[in-house]
């Protein structure tokens, strides 16, 4: 086996994998929200859809695209491998546990909240980036140039309240994976210092309720304005 | 006191295994868990049946002997040692249920009784350093700045008694290793086989199977003897240098 394989097949390596890849969501779930944030202009969708032409033509965008693609699947399939290993790993449970003592929650469920948020991914991405991509959207024009009305469909979709409600409870899950997740990759990274983690852990739980939180009130203030 | 306990019975390795309810009484507030499990014991074998086995040495909490999950924690409701635990910690009527450590890479023996061998293999695998012969070194030859030594003792008081994997979610032993990985890579002594060790120690960590890390902190808050999960960032660290530097291939 090469040294590669290797390390990719210890769990040192596979936590690794999952910290790296984890740090990249979180990256692009701030670029994602920045580019959100514009359905909240009071400017008709002129803003969000000129960003999503920008966002669909520009090739750099698209590599960054097929990354994050790749990434999420790196950090599912990397999960199912660890989940599988540490399941394993006790076959015999104990018959009373009191690990709500020793543990917060968030940490101890991240795989089910991982597999929440994959559920909430997979009708996200049916929903918005498939319809825009595959699917008929009506057109615009601004100064006698066409775009895809992509504010539109959102619009449309974000009118169902069951849609919405969906999008906020989803993310809610988000934040508590967050929660554990923005800090625990750093551990993973070995970077843990009194110097820094204490910084860590406070920027990640803030992370974990503003993103999340905006987010949400995307859905929520577009249902209100309709 | 008078207590109900609720004892895991398991006669070997291949035995199914079980609960089985005791009542015990007169037990004194000062007395440690294992004296209590002691009397017990007196009890069964005056009835002529087979005492409860468990594991214990020096009662002192510092040979790492002594295991059992009390209540649903490692060690019980302290964070020490079980041979540390005393009954005071309960009180009179409480139903106590206790288990052995719960993982794949520590087999039930019998009763309480688990293998730890599984440890011995990890140390061996990397848990050594290098040493020349000859005559006995002047004390302090080798300079040790105060507070690396004081990380490296912190790091040496582990005694492997496996409370880190039982309170683990994943029965993960990386609080174990990485105290281990710690305190020789942190000395001078330990410098030869820094590389090798961290790369065998978690070669042999996995080998054994034992879950991976996923950070809850529930070892270091189980811990008898404090071990801080820095130690695990610090075994990462020294694993993933390891991997883009060593000269293994």
């Amino acid at each position: 086996m090469s040294w590669v394989s290797k390390t990719l097949s210890s769990t040192l390596g596979q936590k690794l994998l999952m910290a790296l890849t984890g740090l990249f969501l979180i990256l692009f779930l701030v670029v994602h929200l920045a580019g959100n944030l514009q359905l909240l202009f009071p400017d008709g969708g002129e803003s969000f859809n000129k960003y999503a032409a920008t966002m669909a033509s520009n090739p750099f965008i698209r590599v960054v695209s097929i990354g994050n693609f790749a990434f999420i699947l790196l950090h599912v399939i990397y999960s199912v491998i660890l989940s599988r290993r540490n399941k394993q790993s006790r076959p015999v449970a104990y018959a009373v546990s009191k690990a709500s003592t020793n543990s917060v929650w968030a940490s101890r469920n991240m795989g089910i909240l991982g597999t929440i948020i994959l559920i909430f991914l997979i009708v996200h991405l049916k929903g918005f980036y498939y319809e825009i991509k595959f699917g008929s959207v009506p057109m615009t024009s601004y100064e006698g140039v066409e775009f895809k009305d992509v504010y539109a469909i959102v619009a449309n979709a974000y009118g169902n309240i069951l849609y919405v409600a969906f999008y906020v409870l989803s993310m809610g899950f988000l934040a508590f994976h967050l929660s554990h997740g923005f800090a625990s990759a750093f551990q993973t990274l070995g970077l843990n210092h009194v110097k820094y983690s204490p910084l860590i852990k406070k920027v990640g739980l803030g992370f974990s309720i503003l993103i999340p939180a905006l987010f949400a009130l995307i859905p929520l203030v577009m249902f209100f304005q309709n | 006191m008078n207590l109900t306990l609720k004892i895991w019975r398991q006669k070997n390795n291949a035995d199914k295994g079980g609960f089985k309810e005791y009542k015990i009484s007169d037990i004194s507030k000062d007395m440690s868990f294992l004296e209590m499990l002691d009397v017990l014991n007196e009890n069964l074998s005056e009835k002529g049946e087979d005492p409860v086995h468990f594991d214990h040495d020096c009662r002192e909490g510092i040979c790492g002997m002594c295991s059992l999950y009390i209540d649903g924690k490692p060690h019980g409701p302290q964070q020490t040692t079980t041979c540390q635990l005393h009954m005071r910690s309960f009180n009179d009527g409480d139903v106590i249920t206790i288990e052995p450590w719960r993982a794949k890479p520590f087999p039930v023996m019998k009763d309480l009784v688990v293998d730890r061998s599984a440890f011995d293999r990890i140390i061996q695998a990397g848990g050594y350093v290098s040493v020349n012969t000859g005559g006995v070194p002047d004390a302090n030859e080798i300079p040790i700045p105060k507070s690396i030594a004081d990380l490296a003792m912190d790091a040496a008081q582990c005694i492997g008694c496996g409370a880190c994997v039982a309170a683990c979610k994943n029965a993960s032993a990386m609080l174990f290793t990485s105290a281990k990985v710690s305190q020789l890579a942190l000395l001078p002594q330990g410098q030869v086989e820094r590389k090798i060790r961290a790369e065998k120690m978690v070669a042999q960590m996995d080998a054994e199977g034992f879950g991976a890390c996923t950070n809850t902190g529930a070892c270091e808050a189980e811990c008898p003897k404090g071990i801080s999960i820095t130690n695990i960032a610090r075994m990462n660290r020294e694993y993933f240098s390891a991997v883009v530097s060593s000269d293994s291939l």
